[in-house]
């Protein structure tokens, strides 16, 4: 099978805490940065204008400068990835090195943007998320652990289980794609395709 | 359709069910008769009709086909234009940025290598993809459609199943016509009653949004009903389904009727004569039936919605322009306000305030939320023999070709030279701030488009939205004004 990602299992690293909420894929990524036609390079960008100013300065105070926090694990508010549907919101957050996001409620079509590059979104309650960064603001140093076979979050004494859908936990673990699963049902899209055009839902030209 | 689904079995066999289940709502019905296969445990394979592209979010999904040597799967259901990263002046010339000329050059050399139709810059089909496709009757009722951009959902306003995907999905769709997706709830807004003097479609999704918050919808796919929704032109409905992803939703419909079936008559791609009969008798059975549930239903009156503004980096931070902006202490919980006051920061408002009578810099008239021709009309009947307030910088830009040759035809053009407004050449231009229309760091725009996020207009740029009504009056005046008032004047 055609494999185009990183396994992801269990994950631990210490996290970077961004307790804004709503944050928007123009916010991920401004799309004045939309141009490249590659997948690759994104990461420089990656909350580019909270993190330079004008004279591309890095801002002092914003969580990704000064060396205060790090790791793979990206703990942010509410509503994460909402607006614009750019899937290089996903390849910024992964080629700056994080491999998951750890929010209490994801944009759809964020998530499965995440999903389909390896980046493993983890909702967890309200409460669960002002613990995570209540603990990581106070010190930086602390692991977060995200168990994907077990689905479970934890964070010192404290975890918590976090949903996953089956069909896409299985292509985490396994580093498969949607596309490997659509294309093995060639024949069968051949014939509704087939279907569709003479019952009037009509192709073009 | 009606009660009928469509189900794939075995190799070559397809059996027609009527079934004698429960009702299904026009979201049910479609989605069912596309789904071609179903497992335990898996998203369902849905079978996509039509497929816009652009330059933007689409060359990495070619190169993924190209990395698996596998063709498009059908070309004929995949149909592109360029848009996002256009210039809106000297469209004839070669593009000057360089990233951006090889974006658009790099679309032509794939449409071009895997056969896919282009209404490249120039032809006089090219537009704003979301414009373009209901204008030539490429979009049409109880078909699914998805493109790489999240407004995808305006083509709902004809009754389809329209929803933005990412490029990894393009690439899906482009190599197997299909994507996976797990069905989303369904959620049905109801707004009844008489519209206000001065209040357009723009201000119903406004007001919608505003009460439902930027992420109340998620999860859910909404269809639009009632008398006020059924009393609107198919311009005024795509306003609305236009910004259903502004408060989360999947996608946002709006079931056919005669409004719509009026409209397609006569488009390019859509069909004629006796094959467009057969397909309206089709569509009659697309509504909801009768007792069709929802997992939600919120009912709105139209009475209460007034012309709307926002004042925050958020679309669900609007409210009615003559309200005061409210408080952090007005806000429930602890978390929002600290992203609340983060927001009016970046704007540079003071919580309580008013905005009416707050001076604007630009006003921006375009995007696939109000770029058609009927809203370029509602500012050319509010402006004719006004001019600009000075120091207002004043951007028409039209949503495609057909809609710049419309207005010049019928002299729309005339007048909004006469105000001082520059009409310019079709494409998505400082809706996202990609090319070089760009609202200067801390100046305020009133917009027609869909979203005030933090520099979605440029760097450091603060964003009204509003209809085109007010953007016009707020270009007379110089200030956020209600249109209301400034009709009656
Ligand atoms: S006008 Fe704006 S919202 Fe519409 S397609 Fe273009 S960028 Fe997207």
């Amino acid at each position: 099978m055609h494999s185009m990602k990183e396994k992801f299992n269990v994950l631990t690293s210490t996290a970077v805490p961004l307790p804004i909420e709503n944050i928007d894929t123009d916010q991920i990524i401004p799309a004045r940065f939309l141009k490249a036609t590659t997948r690759e390079g994104f990461g420089d960008n990656l909350f580019r204008d909270w993190r330079y100013d004008a004279n591309n300065t890095p801002i002092p105070g914003f969580v990704l400068n000064g060396g205060t926090y790090g790791g793979q694990i990206l703990v942010a508010g509410k509503n994460f990835g909402c607006g614009s549907s750019r899937e290089h919101a996903a390849w910024a957050i992964y080629d700056y090195g994080f491999r998951a996001v750890v929010s209490s409620f994801f944009a759809d079509i964020f998530k499965n943007n995440a999903l389909n590059n390896g980046l493993l979104p983890v909702v967890v309650s309200d409460d669960f998320l002002r613990h995570l960064i209540a603990v990581v603001e106070k010190s930086p140093a602390t692991s977060l652990t995200i168990d994907l076979p077990r689905q479970a979050i934890s964070a010192g004494s404290r975890s918590e289980s976090f949903e996953i859908n089956a069909y896409k936990k299985e292509c985490l673990l396994n580093g498969y794609d949607d596309i490997d699963y659509l294309l093995s049902l060639h024949t069968a899209i051949r014939a509704f395709d087939l279907v569709q055009a003479e019952t009037g839902s009509s192709q073009h030209g | 359709m009606n009660g009928a689904i469509l189900f794939y079995q075995g190799r070559n066999k397809l059996t027609i069910v009527v079934s004698r289940q429960k009702p299904k709502t026009i979201f049910e019905k479609i989605w069912d008769a596309h789904v071609v296969t179903q497992r335990d445990g898996y998203p369902d394979a849905v079978f996509i009709d039509r497929h816009f592209i652009h330059e933007v979010t689409s060359p990495q999904a070619f190169d993924g086909l190209r990395k698996r040597g596998i063709p498009v799967f059908n070309t004929k259901r995949t149909t592109a234009t360029a848009d996002h990263n256009v210039p809106t002046k000297d469209q004839h010339l070669p593009i000057k940025e360089a990233l951006s000329r090889h974006q658009v050059e790099t679309l032509r050399k794939n449409c071009q290598e895997f056969g896919i139709e282009l209404f490249d810059l120039g032809h006089p089909y090219q537009g704003i993809v979301h414009i373009i496709g209901p204008e030539l009757g490429l979009t049409l009722p109880g078909m699914t459609i998805v493109c790489g951009d999240s407004h995808t959902s305006t083509h709902g306003a004809f009754g389809t199943v329209a929803f933005g995907i990412g490029t990894s999905e393009v690439e899906q769709v482009l190599a197997t016509q299909c994507i996976l997706q797990y069905k989303p709830k369904t959620m049905k807004i109801e707004i009844n009653g008489a519209l206000g003097k001065g209040v357009v479609s723009k201000d119903i999704i406004l007001y919608i949004i505003s009460q439902l918050s930027a992420s109340g919808a998620t999860g859910y796919f909404v269809e639009y009903a009632g008398d006020a929704i059924r009393s609107l032109s198919m311009e005024a409905r795509m306003t609305i389904c236009n910004m259903s992803i502004e408060m989360g939703a999947r996608g946002g419909l709006i079931a056919p009727d005669e409004t719509t079936f009026a409209y397609l008559r006569g488009r390019k791609f859509a069909p004629s004569g006796a094959a467009l009969e057969r397909a309206i008798a089709q569509w009659r059975k697309l509504p909801s039936d009768d007792g069709a549930a929802y997992d939600a239903v919120l009912t709105f009156d139209a009475s209460a919605i007034a012309p709307m503004i926002t004042y925050g980096t958020n679309p669900g931070m609007g409210m009615r322009v003559t309200d005061r902006i409210p408080t952090a202490e007005e806000l429930n919980e602890l978390n929002e306000r600290v992203s609340f006051k983060k927001s009016l920061e970046y704007m540079g408002l003071e919580a309580g305030s008013r905005l009416l009578g707050k001076p604007v810099d630009y006003v921006f008239i375009g995007s696939c939320t109000n770029a058609r021709i009927e809203d370029l009309r509602q500012v050319a009947s509010l402006v004719k023999g006004k001019k600009k307030a000075e120091g207002v910088e004043v951007w028409v830009i039209p949503g495609s070709k057909q809609v710049e040759a419309q207005a010049r035809q019928e002299g729309l053009d005339k007048i909004f030279e006469a105000a001082g407004f520059e009409l310019r050449s079709p494409g998505c231009s400082a809706c996202l701030g990609m090319n070089e229309d760009k609202v200067p760091p801390g100046k305020y725009c009133i917009s027609t488009s869909n979203r005030n996020f933090e520099g979605r207009q440029g760097p450091k740029s603060r964003t009204f939205l509003a209809s085109p009504l007010s953007a016009a009056a707020a270009a007379i005046t110089g200030k956020v004004t209600d249109v209301r008032q400034w009709m009656d004047n």
